[in-house]
């Protein structure tokens, strides 16, 4: 794994989750689960919701068993649905079965099947068996977690093949005490139990949150990260509340490509929905052998910098030097000052293509000459130097297409891209597609019909300019058009040697395709 | 390009002490200028005398047919490289297929198209200039070259380096530039997708100098971004029609 990134910058990211779209009010949403290219998610009560994009939600059918706190995976051709009810006073309670070949009620593999109860807990016990979890993990054996405050969490071991108990005589284990909501996700060589402590269902009152610890083994013993076991209400903080996103509860994991993984969950209360209990989900990232809550994009100005080469996405035009260049000779083997840019065209002539940029030391007629103040020629101007106009300098760009390359960061106009959501355009799970623009301007990045980038005067709306931003594993973020025409596969932005960048294949263990967004 | 190669203080400190004596006469009478070291002393290029040659397997581009430098304005911004890539310099200066030997002639001054084989992975043009004793500084170059595929590859893409700007054409059409002042760096500029034909392939380049340090490097990559190193390089006579 490509290591972590703290590159995505509060400006892009902030507030934490991006509310998604539709109908989302949901009270323990089972893990994302994808059918015949949809989306699905069980809730407690009789709540289903599916989208067609993993970002607009809708009402779905309810499942033939409802109940509390749902899990689903996929076995083989069968999706099981395991649904929870306390049958009589809690803690006794029971977790049912029951699985179908298809989701979309319009299939005919549709039809939900009993596959009787899994577990149930006898009200005595020191647990309350609701809140299932699974993990099929790597190894091929199949895991359900289950409990509720009265008491442990436990875990047995299920049949990967029937979805049922592998052997009833096997006592359960505990593993967890004191939380709720658990499941169980495995990375490299440890199992991480994430379950949810707090109280949950009092609305903004509720202080739901996630916790983690991990172990060798799925029986544990898990510890959070200061060694804490939680046995013993150990659990190292995955998410908490934030701004105006009360509560969170209920992890589910959800793997979308090699080395793009998100999670859903539900807050508690989303009080700019009054309150609503609602789905949310975001990135999930790794860093230092723990999972962590990453974030949508969310829009903001922002420098798309390439992981592979540190250069930028710019527009291929000719820079203007800030103001207070010093235009005296440079080092590190650069000649003496360019005599600075004419303030005729930009480069890019017609015809010329991935042209590429570098940085002129010189001062150019937007520059405003050498400034070697009286500290000397590094003492700066002695003011703060003012941003680049981009009204100013975008007089000298051509009027119709331009094309793009990459170089180094030098806060030029050229070289800032706003994000900004395409409201009713779809998105993917987690956010929504956005435009990205010059900042400053409506020229927008878009695809081109033989899988190359260029900048379009104006913003159109058309799904070569809309842009799927999202955020890898390792902290970066993948940048995909909606669509390139006439392509066969999915293309993300690329970065082919320093200067230029393209449209390509994501390859996750290339940093080619990863980009930091920096905040400006 | 201020950088000076560890090479050229002892070339230059050699030649300084080789000139010592002549400089004494030179109060008498005027000094001979000594002859350029040439092309096969240079420590990194080699005169060009095999038929062909095949790539190595990082597919760098390493023999070319380059024109001795011309005068350039100094100037690597931009705009500056695309008035060079513009300017006429001489006939069919984006269709010759030179020949080693041949000359064009620029200004009323003659200059000779060399073919050399570089070391390296880089063409080091200030060796090519220094050896033959011309002027390294405020200069263009123009260098051919032409590789021979055994089959059509489509995606393939031109990964070029250059000190400083450079413009880039293949079998005749402009692929790739890149501008300003900066230094070689492998697969700095990408064209964007093209397609080599089978057989011969003209691979055109201009480089424009201000001072110090100038060099290229080039080679093909094809659409996975691996370097294509199953070509031949041949005479750039092989290419004509």
């Amino acid at each position: 794994m490509i290591s972590f990134r703290w590159t995505a910058l509060l400006l892009l990211l902030a507030p934490p989750a991006f509310a998604l779209d539709g109908r989302v009010q949901i009270h323990d949403p089972s893990t994302l689960v994808r059918c015949d290219g949809k989306f699905y998610t069980y809730g407690t009560g009789s709540t289903v919701l599916v989208s067609d994009d993993g970002w607009t939600w809708r009402a779905g059918t309810t499942a033939a068993r409802t109940g509390l706190a749902p899990d689903i995976i996929k076995l083989g051709d069968r999706y099981h649905l395991y649904v929870a009810r306390n049958v009589g006073a809690q803690p006794k309670a029971e977790i049912e079965m029951i699985s179908t070949r298809s989701l979309d009620p319009a299939s005919p593999d549709y039809k939900w099947e009993p596959g009787g109860i899994i577990v149930g807990t006898d009200g005595v016990e020191d647990c309350n068996g609701i809140d299932p979890g699974l993990l099929l993990d790597r190894a091929g054996r199949l895991w359900l977690v289950y409990g509720s405050y009265f008491g442990f969490i436990r875990i047995v071991e299920l049949d990967p093949k029937t979805g049922k108990r592998l052997d009833p005589a096997v006592k359960p284990v505990d593993i967890a005490i004191n939380c709720e909501a658990a499941i169980l996700i495995q990375q490299d060589e440890w199992y991480y139990l994430l379950a949810t402590h707090g109280s949950c269902c009092q609305g903004a009152n509720s202080n739901y949150n996630i916790r983690v610890g991990r172990a060798r083994q799925p029986t544990g013993p898990f510890l959070d990260h200061d060694g804490f076991d939680m046995l013993q209400g150990g659990g190292k903080l995955f998410l908490g509340s934030e701004s105006r996103l009360v509560g969170p509860g209920h992890f589910g994991r959800l793997e979308l490509d090699r080395g793009v993984e998100v999670f859903s969950y539900h807050y508690e209360a989303d009080l700019q929905r009054g309150g609503a209990s609602v789905l949310a989900i975001r990135p999930l990232l790794w860093k230092d052998g723990w999972p962590v809550a990453g974030d949508n994009a969310r829009g903001g100005t922002v420098m798309l910098e390439s992981v592979r080469t540190g250069t930028v996405l710019e527009l291929a035009v000719e820079g203007v030097p800030l103001s207070g260049g010093r235009g005296g000779p440079g080092r590190g083997g650069r000649g003496p000052g360019a005599p600075g840019a004419p303030g005729g065209p930009p480069a890019g002539a017609p015809g010329a293509t991935g042209a590429a940029g570098a940085a002129g030391p010189g001062p150019g007629p937007g520059g405003g000459g050498p400034s070697r103040g009286p500290g000397g020629l590094f003492a700066g101007t002695g003011s703060p130097i003012a941003p680049q106009d981009v009204a100013v300098v975008a007089k000298n760009w051509p009027a119709g297409a331009i094309e793009t390359r990459m170089a180094n960061y030098l806060d030029q106009a050229q070289q800032k891209w706003t994000l900004a959501a395409v409201p009713d355009a779809g998105g993917y799970p987690g956010a929504p597609y956005f435009k990205i623009t010059v900042a400053g301007t409506d020229r927008a990045l878009a695809a081109t019909a033989d899988g190359e980038l260029t900048t379009v005067p104006g913003f159109t709306g058309a799904a070569e300019q809309l842009w799927r931003v999202q955020q890898l594993t390792d902290g970066s973020y993948r940048i995909m058009p909606k669509s390139v025409p006439g392509a066969r596969e999915p293309l993300a932005l690329s970065a082919v040697g320093a200067g230029f960048a393209t449209l390509q294949r994501f390859n996750p263990d290339s940093s080619r395709q990863r980009w930091n967004l920096k905040g400006l | 390009m201020t950088t000076l190669r560890s090479f050229a203080v002892p070339a230059l400190v050699g030649l300084i002490l080789l000139g010592g004596p002549r400089a004494t006469r030179a109060a008498d009478t005027p000094a001979a200028k000594p002859p350029p070291p040439g092309i096969d002393a240079s420590p990194s290029l080699k005169v060009a005398r095999s038929a062909s040659v095949a790539l190595k397997p990082d597919g760098f581009l390493s023999r070319w047919w380059v024109l001795e430098p011309m005068p350039g304005d100094g100037r690597v911004t931009d705009s500056a490289i695309r008035a060079a890539a513009e300017k006429t310099y001489f006939p069919d200066q984006l269709a010759i297929l030179p020949r080693a030997g041949e000359t064009v002639t620029v200004s009323d001054a003659r200059y000779t198209w060399h073919a050399v084989d570089s070391r390296r992975h880089n063409v080091n043009l200030y060796h090519f200039a220094y050896f033959l004793g011309k002027e390294t500084s405020n200069v263009v170059f123009w260098g051919v070259t032409v590789v021979d595929s055994p089959e059509e590859i489509a995606g393939a893409r031109l990964a070029v380096g250059s000190n400083a700007g450079s413009v880039w054409w293949v079998n005749g059409r402009e692929v790739v530039g890149i501008y300003g002042d900066r230094q070689t760096q492998i697969d700095d500029g990408i064209s964007k997708k093209l397609t080599l034909r089978k057989g011969p392939n003209v691979v055109r380049c201009l480089i424009v100098n201000n001072r110090g340090m100038v060099d290229f490097c080039a080679r093909f990559l094809d659409a996975d971004d691996n370097p294509i190193a199953r070509l031949t390089h041949v005479a750039p006579a092989a290419a004509s029609p």
